[in-house]
């Protein structure tokens, strides 16, 4: 915002008698704000389209034809535009838009849950008559209704300054709250028997200038001025969301969304803005745990230890066996400086490579680092074109969605999706393509000319789309999984094969989970050094600061499972991750957790697979530590420190530090600032970012520049669909039985359930109906369910959403194929 | 539902039209019970205008209304061969849209023409679909008037089937397909971009003026022409017999005739075609042509001239020709020609208060001072009615409209008091006119009738001395 236009393109206006610069096109309301004359407003937004509907920002502009009052929040800055925003006449107008907005406005700021943050509270104050005239008695309606299972609108408050109503369609595309009536009786409400239901409703409650919209997490827990605010980062999802961390007796109370130019523009997901009372939840681990040693009978049982008797026993773990018998997976909750000490006690003082941050729904880093980068901005470049190789970028990385929706929308960005499924976007692409599931390759050769196996009405659209990639120089590409059930090379070669075809494409990776990112960069993957170096290159720059260093790339974690099924792994480290719940071929899992002989979990909850561990450390979660984040555009910025974790837990970082000491006595770095500095000095692409001064990087964060290595993997070989079989496409959607969701009382229950889905064509070949049973059979086991039928959904194809209540969809896959084809049994 | 008139016979009129003497350019038709059939209409000269302008080129057919200089019957009065030009070159598609949303207070000819002559109107849309190369115009039909809707529909139908509509009319290139759509009862919708917002499926409210002139941005975010029925009413006249007899009619800046609406204390209510600029509103209201004076041989208290939005005119501005701009200059507006006739019996403060509420009800809520300022109004208003006003409430009321409409508000000049007109059009912190409306009928009260204010305020004892229980509890 700060930029001053190129002399040419600048317009001159008078504000106040003073001369200011604006730029062509920008509103004068924008444009007084930025050279320092707040014009008070309700309704004006600058993340979403002008309404005029308030009233409040009227000011006596004079383009040349005398001075009138209108809207600054309206008018576009013209050349010698003459703005009086002290006049008399502005000012009378400004207090009668305020009475009015007053006299039906109840004077109940002492319970309302805004008084102290309200922008009519505090523009009463600055812009305000003083007193009402109004004797009438005032509107009343039924105190707060629920528009959604979050949100609670009080309509005697609401001012009707269209913000809510305008984010629902304009940015969030779920016009699902509207006025109704007219007059003075005109109110915000739902359709009837039509909730809210937003994944961004929350956001309305930001937006809101009165107390009118109030979340139900933050409801009449405190008063604003009571809280302590931190800017930090959401570690929830890889968007890395700018956020500000609201806190009150050492207890997290609210989230909210930062504007971040590049980032998130001030949206979160209800999901990260909720997910805070997780962090506040009483079944947090306190402090470390372990099995006694006396167990009875062959159940595990977990008691609280001490922190020395935790570390001594993690190891004489790791002592009693040889490096390449040590798994770690997980680390993606982690910051950057922890993933940095914990990829030097795994690589460095341990020397396994067993170290994968990704439970395989991810991709192979080797493809990842191989890709030209982007940033979200260069995706959303006005005029460009997006290619969506996989993922939902709705249901999995929310604030993204909604850059991605604007760029479609408002800057004529072209989407065109080569998914299996239809995503949140479809509707809005230009060429929405339903690709086979496992032809990923096969669309991109035919995009490039190429002879391809695909049928000819699709290969009709996707001449169609050369055309429109051939007449554009802006082109990215979103490369997420398209199916937790197929192995990751599909979506990889396809993206391979469109880099040689577009070599000036741009990448950005969909990697779902929080910090995945950073552990990449910081080596938590097999075959990669701090820096994003492989093996080799790497090690010359660490003997310095690690006794040792692996020669021979480890095991991915669905080889470590395959490898513990076989006996060749004795030791587990589990960074917060938990596999019994992420990792698609649960049984695998299983059997390989029964195999392993110690599995030492650092994590927040008792899991399904800390359930399972020998030694338990509780670790402190994003709010309770200082640190930094790397987003999925390599971007970093600061995750500050708000409350005190629970009990004894203590922060990764310190953690591992501890085990340094633990391990290798006086080996290094012993302080968080030894640690910033250490990464520095052995990380090549983090040589020029200082750790330490993390938390003085402004809202928009520092995009690491990161260069790209020449690696390709195989090709591998998907089988073709047998006929009369199924093939399993399994997609995340928003809100699932994740351990965070389950343990915040805003989100749970929010989960949309089993829906396994066939074409309603196949169904009737088949002879089932929406009623009855069928045995859905894999290659290594089955279950019994009802099918939904949708048309939506590709023939031959069955579509099943990941981790939800009902049966198990993990029972069907089988991670050693690449794809799992199914056969379906009437019963 | 378009079949069942017929077939029970024609429904009767809607009454309001009064048959008297003088030039009848648009309302020829309506003395005939089956006016609106295209038997009669073809007749009685029907789409020869549409002929003729086929036989000439657009350019010529655009020329030829804006050497008419038909003024806009909307309330406006802008010139509609100018309007025509406005739309920005080269950007395409546009349309067409009729408000036939006719909602004014006291206005009801738009109604007739629709009802009674509606094969004149859609004649009227072809020959401006043509003249601007349009081939898609929207008739939007105010959502109350049921027979108007039957009888557009009806008479589409038939041109359609006849080839006055459709595809290659009358065998030409020219092509054009014409919707109707009716609203849901709403006044605001008369304003023309909240007309398209409703036509668009949303909720209608106003767009802000500027970016959305519709001619330049409008329907769908297209160029569109917004005409009001009377006006294209009058094109298959004009192209029928040229714009040089259409200036024969009237005056020289008001060429033609025009539709007024008279309601109230008259002896003769009724809509008359009159010729426009040449007659004064002493002529409507007491010649015999026209209204035939006031009920009961009564005083003439005031009267609206132009709407409910209009500020009121008194006996002092009898003399005024029935022209726009004499009108705007004498502090008030002849707009969309329906006048409301009080006599000396009238309450002036009850009859304020029945207009303040009817735009208090009619607000859309999209604007503040629109939304709150009305109804604050109305209850101030009824507070004094009910005996329960105070000294101060008279300023407030004037604070109030000031608000809404800064600065000072158009109103009649009173000679023998010495105040000055305020010319029309007022000032607005709002977006359309439809808040600075309900400061006219109050300003206008105030300033003539301010004794009848006074005198309901101080009628009580200044202590009262029971309290009204039961006003409360409402």
């Amino acid at each position: 915002m700060t930029d001053i236009t190129s002399a040419e393109t600048a317009v001159s206006i008078t504000v106040d008698g003073k001369k200011v610069t604006a730029k062509p096109g920008e509103l004068l309301i924008d444009a007084c704000e930025r050279n320092g004359t707040y014009i008070p407003r309700f309704c004006h937004h600058s993340r979403m389209q002008p309404v005029g509907m308030c009233r409040m920002c009227l000011v006596e502009i004079d383009t040349g034809r005398g001075p009138a009052l209108q809207p600054s929040c309206m008018i576009e800055c013209s050349n010698e535009m003459v703005v009086d925003t002290q006049s008399k006449k502005t000012i009378k107008a400004q207090e009668g838009v305020l009475e009015f907005l007053l006299i039906n406005h109840p004077l109940d700021c002492p319970i309302c849950d805004k008084g102290g943050e309200c922008p009519l509270q505090d523009q009463t104050m600055a812009f305000g008559p003083g007193e009402s005239r109004f004797i009438e008695e005032k509107r009343t309606y039924r105190k707060p209704i629920p528009v959604n299972e979050n949100v609670f609108l009080d309509r005697e408050r609401c001012v009707l300054c269209d913000r809510c109503t305008r984010f629902a369609d304009q940015v969030a595309g779920d016009s699902l709250i509207h006025f109704i009536d007219r007059g003075n009786k005109t109110q915000v409400n739902t359709y009837p028997d039509q909730p809210f239901s937003s994944y961004f409703s929350g956001n309305t409650v930001q937006i809101c200038p009165v107390g009118a919209l109030t979340a139900a997490p933050f409801r009449f827990k405190a008063r604003p001025w009571d809280l302590t605010e931190v800017e930090s980062t959401s570690t929830f999802d890889s968007v890395g969301n700018r956020i500000s961390v609201q806190e009150s007796r050492d207890r997290v109370l609210r989230f909210t969304g930062v504007d971040s130019d590049s980032v998130n523009w001030g949206w979160l997901t209800d999901k990260e803005r909720f997910i805070f009372e997780a962090y506040s939840n009483e079944n947090r681990l306190s402090g470390p745990l372990t099995t006694n040693e006396v167990a009875e009978g062959s159940q595990k049982h977990a008691v609280a230890t001490s922190w020395s008797e935790a570390y001594e026993k993690f190891v004489k773990a790791i002592n009693e066996t040889t490096p390449e018998r040590i798994a770690v997976i997980g680390g993606s909750r982690l910051t950057n400086e922890a993933q940095y000490i914990w990829s030097k006690i795994a690589k460095g003082i341990i020397g396994t490579d067993n170290v994968d941050a990704q439970l395989d729904d991810g991709f192979s880093p080797e493809v990842l680092l191989s890709l030209n980068p982007s940033t979200i901005d260069k995706t959303c470049k006005p005029g460009g074109v997006i290619i969506l190789l996989g993922a939902d970028p709705k249901e999995e990385l929310g604030a993204l969605y909604l850059r991605l929706r604007h760029a479609i929308l408002q800057d004529q960005c072209k989407l065109i999706e080569l998914t299996p499924t239809k995503t949140g976007l479809s509707q809005l692409a230009t060429h929405s393509i339903r690709v086979p599931p496992g032809k990923t390759l096969e669309a991109v050769k035919a995009l490039s000319g190429e002879p391809s196996e695909l049928e000819d009405d699709i290969l009709k659209e996707l001449t169609k789309v050369q055309k429109i990639i051939k007449n554009n120089d802006s082109i990215s590409v979103l490369l997420g999984r398209t199916s937790l059930a197929e192995t990751s090379s599909i979506v990889e070669e396809g993206a391979i094969k469109l880099q040689e075809y577009l070599p000036k494409a741009s990448f950005l990776p969909l990697l779902r989970r929080g910090n995945i990112n950073g552990a990449i960069d910081m080596g938590l993957s097999p075959g990669l050094l701090p820096g994003r170096c492989d093996l080799e290159e790497g090690s010359d720059k660490l003997q310095n600061y690690w006794p040792t260093c692996p020669t021979h790339k480890g095991f991915k974690t669905k080889e470590m499972f395959e490898a513990a099924t076989d006996g060749q792994i004795d030791v587990l480290i589990l960074l917060a991750a938990d596999p019994i719940m992420d990792f698609p071929d649960s049984q695998l899992v299983q059997e390989a957790l029964d195999r392993i002989e110690t599995v030492i979990a650092v994590d927040i909850f008792a899991t399904d697979s800390v359930l399972q561990a020998d030694i338990v450390l509780a670790a402190a979660t994003a709010t309770e530590i200082e640190g930094s984040f790397t987003n999925l555009e390599g971007r970093i910025s600061p995750i500050r420190k708000s409350v005190t974790p629970p009990g004894t837990a203590r922060p990764d970082w310190m953690i591992a530090l501890d085990l340094v000491q633990y391990l290798v006595p006086n080996l290094g770095p012993s302080t968080f600032k030894e640690l910033c500095e250490e990464i520095s000095l052995v990380s090549g692409i983090h040589k020029d970012f200082d750790f330490s001064k993390v938390e003085q990087i402004d809202k928009e964060g520092v995009v690491l520049n990161r260069g790209k290595n020449k690696t390709q993997t195989s090709l591998i070989k998907i089988p073709k669909q047998k006929a009369n079989s199924f093939r399993l496409v399994v997609t995340r959607s928003m809100y699932d039985k994740g351990v965070l969701s389950a343990h915040s009382s805003a989100l749970k229950g929010l989960a949309p359930g089993s829906r396994i889905k066939a074409n309603p064509k196949d169904m009737e070949k088949l002879g089932i109906t929406s009623d009855s049973t069928v045995r859905l059979i894999g290659l290594k086991g089955e279950i019994q369910t009802r099918l939904t039928p949708d048309p939506e959904t590709t023939r031959g194809t069955i579509h099943a959403l990941w981790n939800q209540d009902g049966p198990d969809i993990r029972k069907l896959i089988d991670s050693s194929l690449p794809v799992n084809d199914l056969k379906i049994e009437k019963i | 539902m378009v079949e069942s008139s017929l077939q029970t016979g024609y429904v009767k009129h809607a009454p309001g039209f009064v048959e008297n003497e003088g030039p009848k350019l648009i309302t020829s038709r309506f003395k005939h019970a089956d006016s609106f059939t295209l038997d009669k209409y073809l007749s009685t000269g029907g789409y020869e205008g549409l002929k003729s302008s086929l036989n000439r080129s657009p350019g010529q057919v655009h020329d030829e209304v804006r050497e008419a200089s038909l003024l806009g019957r909307g309330g406006a009065g802008f010139p509609a061969g100018i309007k025509w030009g406005f739309p920005p070159e080269g950007v395409w598609p546009r349309y067409l849209v009729v408000n036939g949303d006719e909602s004014e207070i006291g206005t009801y000819k738009d109604r007739l023409l629709m009802e009674r002559d509606p094969h004149q109107l859609i004649e009227g849309v072809l020959i401006a679909c043509y003249a601007l190369g349009l081939s898609q115009a929207f008739l939007y039909v105010r959502g109350e008037m049921a027979l108007a809707q039957e009888r557009i529909a009806l008479a589409l139908d038939e041109a359609y089937e006849a080839g006055y509509i459709g595809k290659n009319i009358l065998d030409t290139k020219f092509s054009v397909d014409v919707v109707m759509h009716w609203g849901a009862g709403a006044y605001i919708v008369g304003e023309e971009t909240a007309l398209i917002e409703s036509l668009e499926g949303k909720r209608g409210m106003p767009r802000l003026k500027p970016p959305y002139f519709p001619a330049a941005i409008g329907l769908y975010g297209k160029p569109t022409i917004v005409n009001n029925v009377e006006t294209l009413s009058n094109l298959p006249w004009i192209l029928n017999n040229g714009a040089s007899a259409y200036k024969g009619f009237g005056s020289e800046s008001s060429p033609g005739t025009r539709m007024f609406a008279i309601s109230g204390h008259v002896k003769r209510p009724g809509v008359y075609e009159v010729e426009h600029g040449v007659t004064t509103f002493r002529e409507l209201f007491y010649g015999d042509n026209f209204c035939r004076g006031i009920r009961d041989d009564n005083e003439l208290k005031m009267f609206i001239p132009g709407g409910g939005s209009a500020p009121w005119f008194f006996q002092e501005q009898l003399d005024l020709p029935l022209e726009a701009s004499a009108v705007g200059a004498a502090g008030s507006m002849l707009g969309s020609g329906a006048m409301v006739v009080m006599d000396e019996t009238t309450d002036a403060v009850k009859a304020c208060l029945s207009v303040v509420r009817f735009f208090a009800r009619e607000s859309c809520g999209k604007c503040s001072p629109c939304r709150e300022g009305t109804t604050w109004e109305e209850k101030i208003l009824q507070r004094i009615l009910d005996g329960d006003g105070r000294p101060s409430d008279i300023d407030l009321l004037l604070d109030i409209g000031d608000n809404i409409s800064p600065g000072p508000y158009p109103a009649a000049a009173f000679s023998d008091e010495g105040l000055d007109a305020v010319p029309f059009p007022p000032s607005q912190t709002t977006i359309c006119p439809l808040g600075p409306s309900s400061v006219a009928p109050i300003v206008s009260a105030i300033r003539r009738f301010r004794n009848e204010f006074d005198s309901l305020i101080t009628r009580r004892d200044p202590i009262p001395l029971s309290l009204e229980v039961e006003k409360v509890v409402t």
